[in-house]
């Protein structure tokens, strides 16, 4: 019988020294195989006297298990190096592109302008409508107001297709469209593209995109127009922007105000450090829109839809949405935004 | 409107800064476009000096060497080319480094080797004439080395303001003042047109002159008489205003005619009456051709709509715009006649724009000036005739006025102001206000007898009934303007101050921001695009007619412009194509040949003939078919790299885009083959919706000479979708839950061997007929050429997913519905490959 607290100490360390999955099985063999003492030394328990079998058998059982544990140890320890070693051997380098380089696409600045700010009114309990860009005469400038003589009516100032029939010079038109749709309250703004046979410049193209404003309610007032504005320019331009209402002319709107921001880029100081701010010019405010309390005689020309202009009042504006993408991108040329080159298109527009 | 600000001050000054004076017109309507500096810099370098010798340069001629008198101890020698200069004159003197009117510093010169040290001035030199002829001689007394500044008006500033169309008013430096009064309440010096000349004499204007009107083109014609003119030279104080308003000074007369529109916004016209042939003048419109030579030396040719200022023998001046020079006043000039009168200002606005000539006269009277300034301007002119040109005015004024314009009144009510501005202005505030800018209340029945036709409308109605309601009379300057209780409150509102206003909410009581469904739909698609790498393009909405020849659709009916910009921009685009193809065009010109763009706008067909179009309202009609649609071309399916080939597009690469579009849009579509004379024949199709057979657009590789034509590189590939046809055949789509977890799908596996020409369309098409609604999809993932398909054939390897929402299906269903797809597919000549 051997000592089996020798060969358990003895299978161990050698067990425990071994480096290779190969060792191990060769030691599994050796100690716990068919043909190793411990498995002889089961087998001859049968031989003993009575009163040893029991723990002589015992020791020769716990021997067995615990070498046998000992030996999955260490193999799932040597495989788990042996995956080490193999991934590491396996690196590459991180720094090349992606497969295949498939780049974000961009939507163009001045549509991602036109959604944020459509978001923003929207937000202001807006609904966005749409209209045509091919426009009756009426609609463009007679029920706006513009009497007969109207310098913007010439062919100087306005696309035609034929007498009374032309491109819209502006997104107002819808002003007078969508009233006729919908009884008073009514709030909408209109985003769309607007015509002008304006000899391409760096601030003049001949079509351009507007956003409309319109809100007509029985108590809607100027003050209200501040702070609808106000809101947007925040949003627009960042939390700390003011708003400067500054009285102004339009015939479809009495009183007209022109609607400055204070300047984003300089904090409407006027100066970026030394120099003159190159956004507002140095002025500290930014005309961002023209607007007013929807003229009395706008309302006249849909007094049939119930907008009475003794019982429903309100106000609009309109501004430009290349304007306000210039402004907020500092794109120095308008004409670059029709240009569709993608070495512009890819600078905006990627994110929400 | 150029406003110098001493001239402004002359009538207000509230003792603000030049920049509070320009903010403060700002925030009451009269917006500040920019400030001028004129005349010379710091005005301490120039001094009041006195000639003590002079005497002739030794090394030349014309120079004379002055020894000046400045007040600093030694006299300063000047060098001194101005043929006037003498001893023991008082003259305008500038000292070495003094910053003249263009911006050059004065420095010490030798001049044929004598020392200058200043400068003796002529008036141009400080900017307040023109003249270089000589040097200004001062009265004598002025104080010798005093500031020349405390004399003469060599240094300003001018306030250009933007004027807008309702404020001609604001065109005269006097009323521009108004507002400044108005807006600070410091007061305003008296109106300057308010006294008159004293006439001498026992004539009258009318022994000299007959005058006759139409009245449909002028409302008002005045003229007087001056005799015993003097021409000459204006003062410089006059030639001062003149010229940082920005107007030449000339000679007394025009100037005065000058300074009068640049006082009070009403323009004059001076004749010299030696010239008006005749005796005579008749306003009348031009016969049709008829031609005249203008002030400015060219030859006009007029219509039937251009007003006439005429005399005995033909036209003198074209009413309102510009006189001619068969009149002018000249040198020789004695007897002059003063017209001022009021012309209709549509009239004036359109001759002016037919005629391409646009003049300080002109931009005041298109603005609509009302009848009463015309006498104002006599006025004020009238004592400068007198005082300036030593002239003796004629008795009388001859005054063509058939139908004399009533003042407007106009009501006011407190409440609604309140109500429209979302704030109280305390009614006597209100009151200072309008009194300041020349408004006067009046009492109800001298409103009633006074009440201009123009505010009896429903709104006049409803402010009668109100006992609360004020009565405004408004001033003759702001009549064109102010009409209506809406213009009052205006008025009361911007010089109140709209800084003063509170910021607050619409109430919103029922109103609820939202996006439409297409609108929702179209940020979708387009942000899938956007998401698939492509970019989107904004291209003009206009093409040319060549663009649709190339794309070989010279039969598609266009609208056209009647006055484009251009030929390349003078017709709608019937579809979106052409713009993408610019811009691919433009990138491969600037080294991008891969494109990936998008677009997603209007596209326009003619309706109804456009001669047709209402003169009246159109009750919500629309002039013509606007459809939205959303294009994509692209020239690369998948870029190249380190990695994998580039795949350049083609008709599948377009089709994978369009299917993923689609899908989004929840359309069931198939293609059909077959397309538009743009596209390869063979490689195009239109994607036609599945139930309702709608045409939804087309897709398709675009034809190689096309893209040729373009200088495109090919393949072109590419789709249009109609978003509105989407939406129409989506519409009150919704995703319905199905179970698709309680009983598994069966997938097989099959290929199917048709003849070559059977599209998998068709195939997919019969195996869903066998499939029954146990065959819940098919999806064609491979096809196969070669000697197991057979010569002349193809194999399609289609996916086939079989399930039942209620129950597990047994071998013996699904294999009973293959027998069903292997038989139509035998009536398409098909057969499964085992």
């Amino acid at each position: 019988m051997p000592d089996l607290d020798q060969l358990r100490s003895e299978a161990e360390s050698a067990i425990g020294a071994a480096g290779s999955a190969a060792e191990l099985e060769e030691l599994r063999v050796r100690y716990l195989g068919r043909k190793s003492e411990l498995t002889a030394a089961l087998r001859s328990i049968g031989e003993l006297p009575p009163e040893q079998r029991g723990p002589v058998g015992k020791q020769a059982n716990e021997v067995r298990r615990a070498l046998e544990a000992l030996l999955e140890r260490r193999t799932a320890e040597l495989e788990a190096g042996e995956l080490d070693r193999r991934l590491a051997e396996d690196r590459i380098d991180v720094t090349m592109p992606g497969d295949p380089p498939l780049p974000p696409g961009h939507l163009h600045l001045v549509s991602q302008i036109r959604r944020r700010m459509e978001d923003i009114f929207v937000g202001l309990g807006f609904s966005v409508v749409e209209g045509p860009e091919i426009e009756y005469e009426y609609y463009n400038f007679t029920a706006l107001n513009h009497p007969a003589e109207h310098p913007a009516r010439a062919p100087q100032d306005t696309f035609y297709f034929a007498e009374r029939v032309l491109l819209r010079t502006h997104t107002s038109p819808m002003q007078v469209r969508a009233m006729e749709l919908q009884e008073p309250p009514i709030y909408i703004v209109v985003p769309g593209r607007v015509y002008r046979p304006d000899t391409p410049d760096a601030t003049h193209v001949p079509m351009f995109h507007q956003l409309e404003g319109l809100a007509i309610d029985e108590d809607i007032t100027l003050a209200d127009l501040q702070g609808c504005l106000l809101q947007f320019a925040r949003q627009m331009f960042g939390e700390t922007t003011e708003v400067r209402l500054r009285p102004g002319y339009f015939p479809f709107t009495e009183p007209s105000v022109e609607v400055d921001v204070s300047c984003f880029r300089c904090g409407g100081t006027g100066y970026e450090g030394a120099a003159r701010c190159g956004t507002c010019k140095g002025e500290g405010w930014i005309e961002i829109l023209g607007s007013g309390m929807v003229d009395p005689n706008v309302l006249d020309y849909v007094a049939g839809k119930g907008y009475d202009n003794e019982r429903v009042q309100g106000f609009a504006w309109g501004m430009g949405i290349e304007r306000i993408a210039m402004l907020v991108h500092q794109v120095p040329d308008l004409r670059m935004l029709f240009e569709n080159d993608l070495r512009l298109l890819e600078q905006f527009g990627a994110g929400p | 409107m150029r406003v110098p600000v001493g001239w402004l001050r002359s009538y207000c000054d509230p003792g603000l800064s030049v920049q509070e004076l320009a903010d403060t017109l700002t925030m009451a309507g009269l917006k500040m476009e920019r400030i001028h500096h004129t005349g010379v810099g710091d005005v301490s370098a120039f001094l009041v000096g006195r000639v003590l010798e002079s005497e002739r340069h030794p090394n030349a001629d014309r120079l004379t060497v002055c020894e000046v008198d400045v007040g600093r101890g030694e006299p300063q020698t000047i060098v001194c080319g101005a043929p006037n200069v003498a001893a023991g004159q008082t003259v305008a003197v500038a000292l070495p480094g003094a910053v003249m009117p263009d911006g050059t510093t004065l420095g010490e010169a030798k001049l044929r080797g004598v020392r200058s040290s200043g400068m003796i001035l002529a008036e141009d030199e400080v900017g307040i004439g023109e003249d270089h002829k000589g040097i200004m001689v001062l009265p004598d007394g002025l104080p010798v080395g005093g500031p020349l500044a405390e004399h003469l008006p060599i240094a300003d500033h001018v306030i250009e303001i933007e004027i807008t169309p309702n404020r001609p008013d604001a065109m005269g430096v006097y009323g521009v003042a108004r507002d400044l009064h108005a807006a600070t309440g410091t007061p305003l010096a008296d109106d300057p047109t308010a006294a008159d000349a004293t006439p001498t004499g026992g004539d009258a204007a009318d022994d000299h002159i007959s005058i006759e009107i139409d009245p449909e083109i002028c409302l008002r014609f005045t003229a007087r008489v001056f005799e015993d003119v003097k021409i000459g030279p204006s003062p410089l104080w006059l030639k001062q205003r003149l010229m940082a308003a920005g107007q030449r000074p000339i000679m007394n007369v025009v100037d005065i005619t000058n300074y009068v529109m640049l006082t009070c916004s009403q323009p004059l016209h001076a004749f010299d009456l030696e010239r008006v042939r005749g005796g005579r003048i008749e306003v009348r419109r031009a016969r049709e051709g008829e031609t005249m030579v203008t002030l400015d030396g060219v030859e006009r040719r007029f219509s039937s709509e251009t007003a006439l200022v005429c005399d005995a023998d033909g036209p003198s001046g074209i009413a309102g715009i510009m006189g001619g020079q068969i009149s002018e006043v000249s040198e020789e000039t004695t007897r002059v006649l003063m017209e001022a009168a009021t012309w209709v200002g549509p009239n004036i606005m359109r001759t002016s724009k037919a005629l391409g000539l646009r003049t300080e006269a002109s931009a005041r009277f298109e603005k609509q000036l009302h009848p009463e300034l015309a006498m104002a301007g006599q006025r004020l002119a009238a004592r400068l005739m007198v005082e300036l040109c030593g002239a003796r005015m004629v008795p009388g004024t001859v005054d063509v006025y058939p139908r004399p314009a009533e003042r407007r009144v106009v009501p006011l009510r407190y409440a609604r102001m309140e109500k429209l501005l979302g704030e109280r202005i305390d009614p006597e505030t209100a009151r200072a206000i309008l009194e300041r800018l020349g408004f006067e209340r009046v009492g109800r029945e001298a409103a009633a007898a006074e009440r201009a036709p123009a505010a009896a409308d429903r709104a006049g109605a409803a402010q009668e009934a109100d006992p609360a309601a004020e009565r405004w009379r408004v001033p003759p300057w702001r009549d064109s303007d102010v009409q209506r209780e809406a213009d009052l409150i205006e008025e009361v509102a911007r010089i109140h101050g709209l800084d003063k206003l509170p910021t607050t909410l619409p109430a919103r009581r029922q109103a609820v921001g939202r996006l439409t469904r297409s609108q929702r739909l179209r940020r979708r698609l387009e942000d899938l695009l956007r998401d698939r790498a492509f970019n989107e393009c904004v291209s003009y909405s206009f093409t040319s007619p060549a663009a649709i020849q190339r794309l070989r659709l010279g039969d598609v009916p266009l609208l056209r412009l009647e006055n484009p910009l251009s030929e390349d921009q003078s017709v709608m685009r019937p579809l979106l194509l052409p713009g993408l193809l610019d811009a691919a065009r433009h990138n491969a010109a600037h080294g991008r040949p891969n494109v990936r763009l998008f677009e997603s706008a209007h596209v326009y067909r003619p309706s109804e003939p456009l001669d047709a179009a209402p003169s009246a309202d159109p009750g919500g009609r629309l002039p013509a078919l606007e459809r939205h649609h959303l294009a994509v071309l692209l020239t690369e399916a998948a870029p190249g790299g380190w990695r994998s080939e580039r795949r350049p597009a083609d008709f599948y690469a377009a089709r994978a885009v369009l299917e993923a579009v689609l899908e989004v849009a929840g359309v069931d579509w198939v293609a059909e083959e077959g397309g538009r004379p743009f596209l390869h024949p063979g490689r195009a199709a239109s994607i036609v919706a599945r139930e309702s057979e709608r045409k939804l657009g087309w897709l398709g590789e675009v034809h190689p000479l096309v893209a040729g034509e373009w200088d495109v590189p090919g393949p072109v590939a590419g789709f249009e979708l109609d978003v509105e046809a989407v939406l129409e055949v989506t519409a009150g789509r919704e995703d319905v839950y199905r179970d698709v977890t309680s009983f598994p799908a069966v997938l097989q596996d099959i290929a199917v061997v048709v003849p070559e020409g059977v599209p998998a369309a068709e195939v997919e098409e019969a195996v869903r007929a066998g499939g029954g609604d146990l065959l819940a999809g098919v999806e064609v993932f491979d096809l196969y050429r070669g000697e197991q398909a057979g010569e002349g054939n193809k194999s399609l390897a289609l996916r086939l997913e079989f399930r039942a929402p209620d129950r597990t299906l047994t071998d013996e269903e699904v294999a009973r519905r293959r027998e069903a797809i292997e038989n139509d597919l035998g009536a398409i000549g098909g057969r499964l490959r085992a």
